[in-house]
């Protein structure tokens, strides 16, 4: 197949392994990855604080920057997030059609009919939950709420994470509560945030991973950014560099502020 | 448990003032626990903006772990009780499209409410606001002589403040719901739909009864049977001497003119019969439009709310019934900024609410802040979508100044609440319509608003592929802030509000299409950062 890869504003940026995993990953399964390079956000933190008319330039931008997809030119969009494929599926063509915009709402849900989050694209368009990793490490699974409630990927991540090799998959305690990052919720009601933040590094703590994972980078950051701070040893992984790890190019166990030395990302 | 009221009495409108103290040394009023709930100015809208709130109540450790115990043996009982039925999609569908009938027909609906009721004895009254609807109780009770009444647990009468109105007439009101109780006798805020005293453990609420009961045995142990013996006898008094009852209503029912009390304790039941005369009074938005319609919240509501399988009791009354409970019956049909909440498109879902309260149980956000940051009668979610739309006329949404237009950002819209919500209110898509329009009626207030300044620069960024991946090289350079560790600790504001418990890693040395251009593009096509 040929997939484009929506990056994502957040890992292009801050956290390239996760897209870098994700090409990888689909490159060793035998696909075409594109980068289409107008991309920059699906207009998630926008509409999701209000402002709905900055949004608009936004999403237009990705819309029309996806939508060759809609005509064939590839075959899937590819979306290693599950809250920005919710955005695309459930938000772009309101913020469109509200601004009076429905041609170009009709485009985004063309576009969006075709998008797929990571674990969607694996098991329900390419038919694979062993994905030949491994991956030797102690791991727990976070399943961030717009993956879990918005797309409904339900265990998908899991039969992935199941078939690596060699990993030890332990149950995340009171996995599905919010970690409490909600976008601009982090800083608007910090203290909150924080509070839900404590119990979710505790639960992760409770597992003894060495990494947790998600399908989230920014769900990720805000975990990791706990751990780091409370100095726990245990690192964050996107699940695509762990389903991108093999015996051949295995990924590293990510430094953590407990035993960071100079080690460069 | 009843799930009509709370109460809001101040030191004045307590039933027991003129009772002895309940033991030597014991006329203070215990310390509260967690320091002095700010009274409302109304009912809807008290205290500091949420995140101020909820950054005191976060202090409170007892009522961290109170909330946490209680909500998460709530959570469980209640999935346990909703997973055994089978169609319970196809029940809350049911119910959506019922409570979205009844939005549509709302007017024609409650004239039929109205005809049915006055047809059997009842007499109707039409309130626009929580004063007339205050007026009209406290003239009834008047007219009977009631100097006291006895109160079934109910949110509408919470929210028009309505024990403050008749405490300020002479009229003393007993809520004699056992939470509502509680936070009665403590001079304390309910901090929860449902279970108004659920921020109260059994320790505690064994030293409110000792203090303020009046009649409590000396010798009151914190075993919860021994707590509901003492209220019971001493709610027993109030019962029989009534004359005036005063109840909210779950359901009405149109075209027979039925109200509905959905309770656990028999306290309602007992409310609802004894006394000779009944006041209701309902939101208009609890209509049903016929009896059978029950079938279906009565198999939502318990099971969401409690956890129960079948509601304890439930009362449903017609009219008046001569030589059968109360002689006289008035309802009050309460508007109160209602109408308004009608005509919103979007809004107008919230509207649906049967006030079952599973989704403040299931809300990581209420789990740790509790009912109290929420600074209205209706907190967690659906407070957060109901409460800034039923005082958008008084502020509320689209007034940034008034502390209830932080409550749509309340959220993290994790979308646990729409899961559970019995009649599908899509709480998530609300609050981010909410903030939208909070947004918007900032835009023609002028002036600079950090927020709106960094959202226009950071979507002038975000629409372009160009400049998007320019920025991230260029933030590249910052890689080195990280020193040794790789993190940012520390920052200025506003990302202090992020580095203040969190670290936040420094950008890397390259960024993704950085990365792409280098390893999949021909120097002829490379072109990602143009």
């Amino acid at each position: 197949m040929r997939i484009a890869l929506a990056a994502t504003c957040i890992a292009d940026t801050m956290f390239p392994g996760a897209p870098r995993a994700t090409v990888r990953l689909l490159e060793r399964l035998g696909h075409e990855v594109v980068f289409p390079p107008g991309q920059a956000c699906c207009g998630q933190m926008h509409v999701n604080t209000g402002y709905f008319a900055e949004a608009v330039p936004v999403v237009r931008n990705h819309v029309e920057t996806f939508a060759p997809v809609a005509d064939g030119e590839w075959d899937a969009v590819v979306i290693p997030s599950g809250s920005c494929t919710g955005s695309v599926r459930h938000q772009q063509a309101m913020v469109c059609r509200r601004a009076g915009l429905d041609g170009l709402a009709a485009t985004a849900e063309a576009v969006a009919a075709k998008t797929y989050e990571l674990s969607e694209l694996l098991v329900d368009v390419l038919g694979v939950t062993d994905v030949g990793a491994w991956f030797p490490h102690r791991v727990t699974y976070h399943p961030t709420c717009h993956s879990l409630r918005m797309l409904r990927v339900g265990d998908r991540p899991l039969r992935l994470l199941r078939a690596v090799e060699d990993i030890d998959l332990v149950e995340l305690p009171a996995a599905e509560s919010c970690c409490g990052f909600g976008g601009t919720f982090a800083l608007k009601n910090a203290d909150t945030s924080a509070a839900m933040l404590a119990d979710k590094t505790a639960h992760v703590r409770s597992t003894g991973a060495a990494v947790v994972t998600a399908g989230d980078m920014s769900c990720l950051m805000h975990i990791g950014g706990g751990l780091s701070r409370q100095r726990a040893g245990v690192g964050t992984l996107h699940l695509a560099e762990i389903l991108a790890s093999t015996r051949e190019e295995p990924t590293a166990l990510p430094a953590t502020r407990a035993d960071r030395t100079g080690v460069s990302r | 448990m009843s799930r009509t009221f709370l109460g809001l009495p101040r030191r004045l409108s307590r039933p027991d003032d003129d009772a002895p103290p309940a033991a030597a040394g014991a006329g203070e009023p215990p310390e509260s626990p967690f320091g002095p709930v700010p009274h409302p100015q109304t009912p809807l809208r008290w205290g500091d903006a949420f995140p101020v709130a909820a950054r005191q109540t976060l202090q409170n450790a007892q009522l961290r772990r109170n909330l946490g115990h209680a909500t998460q043996v709530i959570r469980a009982k209640r999935a346990a009780v909703v997973g055994e039925v089978p169609d319970w999609e196809a029940l809350r569908d049911a119910g959506s499209a019922l409570k979205e009938r009844v939005m549509a027909e709302l007017p024609e609906l409650l004239q039929q409410l109205e005809e049915n009721v006055t047809a059997r004895g009842g007499v109707v009254h039409w309130a626009r606001d929580a004063a007339e609807a205050n007026r009209i109780v406290t003239e009834i009770a008047r007219a009977k002589g009631a100097d006291e009444v006895v109160k079934v647990k109910s949110m509408a009468t919470q929210e028009i403040g309505l024990n403050e109105h008749l405490a300020a007439e002479g009229i003393a009101a007993v809520e004699t719901d056992l939470a509502e109780l509680i936070v009665q006798l403590a001079d304390d805020m309910p901090s929860h739909i449902l279970v108004p005293a659920i921020h109260r453990n059994r320790t505690e609420i064994r030293d409110i009864f000792l203090a303020r009961m009046g009649d409590a045995p000396p010798d009151l142990s914190d075993v919860p049977r021994e707590l509901a013996m003492a209220a019971r006898a001493h709610l027993r008094r109030k019962f029989l001497s009534a004359k005036v009852a005063v109840s909210g209503a779950n359901f009405g029912v149109a075209s027979t003119g039925t109200l509905a009390v959905v309770e656990s304790e028999g306290n309602g039941r007992m409310c609802l019969t004894l006394p000779e005369t009944l006041v209701t009074v309902m939101g208009i938005e609890k209509l049903v439009p016929d009896f059978e319609d029950l079938e279906v919240f009565l198999q939502l509501l318990p099971r969401s709310s409690t956890g129960e399988r079948m509601n304890p009791y439930t009362s449903l009354w017609t009219g008046v019934t001569p030589g059968d409970g109360p002689s006289e019956f008035h309802l009050v049909l309460l508007d109160n900024g209602r109408t308004d909440v009608l005509a919103d498109e979007v809004g107008r879902a919230a509207l649906h609410c049967i006030r079952c309260s599973a989704c403040l149980n299931v809300c990581p956000v209420y789990e740790r802040v509790g009912g109290h940051a929420y600074g209205s009668v209706y907190p967690g979610p659906i407070g957060a979508i109901l409460t800034p739309q039923l005082t958008a006329s008084t502020g509320g949404v689209s007034g940034h100044d008034d502390v209830n237009a932080a409550l749509p950002y309340a959220s993290t819209l994790c979308g646990a609440c729409y899961d559970v919500c019995p009649v599908k209110i899509d709480i998530p898509s609300i609050l981010v319509d909410l903030r939208a329009r909070e947004v918007d009626a900032d835009r023609s207030r002028g002036g600079v608003d950090p927020w709106a300044a960094a959202m226009k620069a950071a979507s002038w960024l975000m629409s372009d592929g160009g400049r998007f991946g320019r920025a991230g090289r260029a933030a590249t350079l910052a890689h080195g802030l990280g020193g040794r560790d790789g993190v940012i600790s520390a920052a200025p504001p506003p990302v202090s509000a992020w580095t203040r418990s969190r670290d936040l890693p420094a950008p890397p040395r390259q960024t993704f299409r950085q990365w792409w251009a280098k390893e999949h593009e021909s120097p002829a096509d490379a072109g990602g950062e143009r």
